[in-house]
């Protein structure tokens, strides 16, 4: 049970069938910013930058508004000149910047007014998102409830919506302590245990007060969560080779119950871009999310680039840094590669049929080709959604999210479509004994994992 | 010896109850510490760094195995510290001041225990001054750095120069790494070596002391 009251729950799809799941489209369509509507029929592009190399202190801080005064100006110079038909700037704090609120709030001040020339002056429709880094982490093991992190952080959120931002979002971390140790060996019931027993707890209370601060701030959008810290941090374990593919899929499907509780406390969308599971909140919820794929290639790989796009509703590029290239700087050209890659989508979209067929072209150029990508398909996305609202409470969610993965997994292999090596095979078989073996409810998980994992974790802060 | 053996299977599969319990027996019956590790410990811990390498293993299997190893040596460490027998080489770890990114930094820490060395992580957002204090108090042989952020780079140039000004720089190895950083970046803030990847970074530890 969590201990915060939640504004709805999800107990069916807001988009139930496969062919219902189209990028661009979401049956709640989110207005925002300066004329902006996500999920009315337009994929945008969703560009997010971030500094070179440099310290971030009092004498570099002109320095460091002068990069993002660049970035801002160049970014909506390109979007305009390739008449982008709207477009979404994100701002995410780096750590500094939110431990000195005022710092995040004085560059989201700076972007917002060169959105707000911009939509002058050519009619772009945009808008900001701000995104502060979850700072609770600090200390061993983290406070996440009290204390000057805390404190810090519902300030950076304040400031920035008082500042300028049109959504407020934010990659929180609560539950990450057990799940990385978890994660390293393997261990699936500290997986299990961080994913549907502690880190809905947090998200539960975090975006309680995040949505009180957006509902402080008449205009500014309550939008999404993501498990880039817990499904992302598998992601690039298994592309590295030290995780096996097929627990990074399980996991990734298993991370939207507790992205999904960012919604249950009033989140409207989009759901942040490097949110995979996005889909999957996206048929539950029908809000619009943000996805990101082989155009974010700059800040990370994936086994995911084209499918990524298939249901989105803004397309991003994760995060580029302020360095030169030879066409220009690194964030402008890769609004270009944003614009042209929402360009083609928007064209197939005005087409009869257009937008199933670019879909179905999408999925199908990677759904096979690796275990992440199969649970990531519009089949997969309503299977799993489906697995999620028919069970009750986040623990039994995220073991159903983990059973619907399991199986995607295990058919594509028996039909012979997906190929996994003996090893991911031994590992696939070894998640779905351990996915039979838990117990009924989180308490009686939660003492089973004590021993291990008591330790890493302040029981307050998820109010037990 | 059978323990030899029983105790290479156990480090091999992860097992640490049945290391420490083979290693406890082997005590018992008069065996010395050197020849388990020599003969058992070691080659189980080659035998499985090879694995994965081969992408047999992940690192599950790897910080196991490594768990494996350190819950024998819990109870060989105090036989060798008694007969002054050398202990192995200590190495410092944390990610750099600003950056609160630390799963790399504790795999890294994970199989350099694994391999045999004595780790004492620092944790993230790593200060200077924090490095410093561990390097006079805790004299390593070895200081690694990890960051994951751009903007918190410069913090390893940073915590180098400390190390200078404290005198303590010569006698410390510095290794660096993380998403961002680069064997350039290495050289250009004067640290001693760089890897790409949390496998690469124990050879790296191995070779900055020249251990086999």
């Amino acid at each position: 049970m969590l201990t915060e009251q939640t504004i709805r729950t999800y107990s069916s799809l807001e988009i139930s069938t496969e062919d219902g799941l189209l990028y661009g489209v979401s049956p709640r369509v989110l207005e925002c910013g300066l004329g902006l509507k996500i999920g009315a029929g337009t994929v945008y592009p969703e560009v997010n930058f971030t500094l070179p190399a440099m310290d971030i202190a009092e004498e570099t801080w002109a320095e460091v508004m002068a990069h993002y005064a660049q970035m801002g100006d160049q970014i909506l110079r390109r979007a305009v000149s390739l008449a982008a038909p709207g477009i979404m700037l994100e701002f995410e704090l780096l750590p500094a910047m939110t431990e000195r609120p005022e710092w995040g709030a004085e560059i989201t001040a700076l972007l917002k007014q060169r959105l707000i020339a911009c939509h002058e002056k050519h009619g772009l429709p945009c808008a900001l998102r701000v995104t502060p880094t979850d700072i609770r982490d600090q200390r061993k093991p983290p406070l996440l409830r009290t204390g000057e992190p805390w404190e810090r952080l519902r300030r950076s959120l304040e400031l920035c919506a008082e500042a300028g931002a049109d959504i407020l979002s934010i990659e929180s971390v609560g539950g990450k302590e057990v799940h990385d140790q978890a994660l390293m060996y393997g261990d699936f019931a500290g997986i299990v245990f961080a994913l549907g027993v502690l880190a809905p707890r947090d998200m539960a209370w975090l975006w309680g007060r995040i949505q009180g601060i957006c509902a402080a701030h008449p205009g500014v959008v309550c939008g999404g969560d993501s498990a880039c810290g817990f499904a992302n941090t598998a992601m690039q374990l298994a592309h590295q080779k030290m995780l096996p593919e097929v627990l990074a899929a399980v996991v990734r499907a298993m991370s939207a119950v507790r992205s999904l509780a960012a919604f249950e406390q009033g989140a409207q969308g989009p759901s942040k871009d490097c949110a995979y599971e996005g889909p999957v909140l996206k048929a539950i919820t029908g809000c619009p999310i943000a996805m990101e794929g082989k155009s974010a290639s700059c800040a990370h790989f994936s086994p995911l680039g084209n499918i990524a796009a298939a249901m989105c509703d803004l397309w991003s590029n994760e995060s580029v840094q302020n360095v030169r290239l030879l066409s220009g700087n690194a964030p402008e050209a890769f609004t270009e590669l944003l614009a042209y890659d929402c360009r083609l989508m928007n064209a197939a979209a005005a087409s009869e049929g257009g937008a199933l067929r670019m879909r179905n072209w999408m999925t199908a150029s990677d759904e096979w080709l690796s275990p992440q990508a199969a649970v990531l398909s519009p089949a997969a996305t309503i299977r799993i959604a489906a697995a999620i609202v028919g069970a009750d409470g986040p623990y039994q969610r995220t073991l159903a999210a983990g059973r619907a993965a399991v199986e995607i997994i295990k058919n594509g292999a028996a039909l012979e479509k997906l190929r996994l090596s003996r090893k991911e095979q031994q590992w696939l078989a070894r998640i779905d004994e351990a996915l039979d073996g838990f117990p009924a409810g989180e308490l009686e998980l939660m003492r089973a994992v004590e021993e291990q994992y008591g330790g890493l974790y302040d029981k307050a802060s998820y109010g037990l | 010896m059978a323990q030899i053996q029983e105790l290479y299977d156990a480090i091999l599969h992860g097992n640490a109850k049945q290391a420490h319990a083979v290693t406890q027996a082997a005590i018992e019956a008069g065996a010395e510490p050197l020849p388990l590790i020599s003969e058992s410990m070691m080659p189980a811990m080659e035998a499985v760094g090879r694995l994965f390498e081969e992408e047999e293993y992940f690192v599950p299997e790897l910080l196991l195995a490594g768990r494996a190893m350190k819950s024998a040596m819990e109870l060989l460490r105090p036989l060798m510290t008694a007969s002054g027998q050398k202990l192995s080489t200590r190495v410092v770890i944390g990610t750099v001041k600003g950056d609160l990114h630390d799963i790399g930094k504790n795999i890294v820490a994970s199989m350099l225990e694994g391999s045999g060395f004595e780790v004492i992580d620092l944790g993230a957002d790593v200060s200077p001054e924090n490095f410093v204090a561990a390097v006079e108090e805790r004299k390593p042989q070895v200081v690694c750095m990890s960051a994951l952020l751009t903007v918190t780079m410069p913090a390893m140039k940073t915590t180098i120069e400390a190390l200078k000004n404290a005198g303590l720089r010569t006698q410390v190895k510095v290794l660096i790494g993380g998403a961002p950083v680069t064997s350039q970046y290495a050289k250009e803030i004067g640290a001693d070596g760089y890897s790409e990847n949390a496998s690469g970074a124990v050879s790296a530890v191995k070779n900055l002391l020249a251990v086999a």
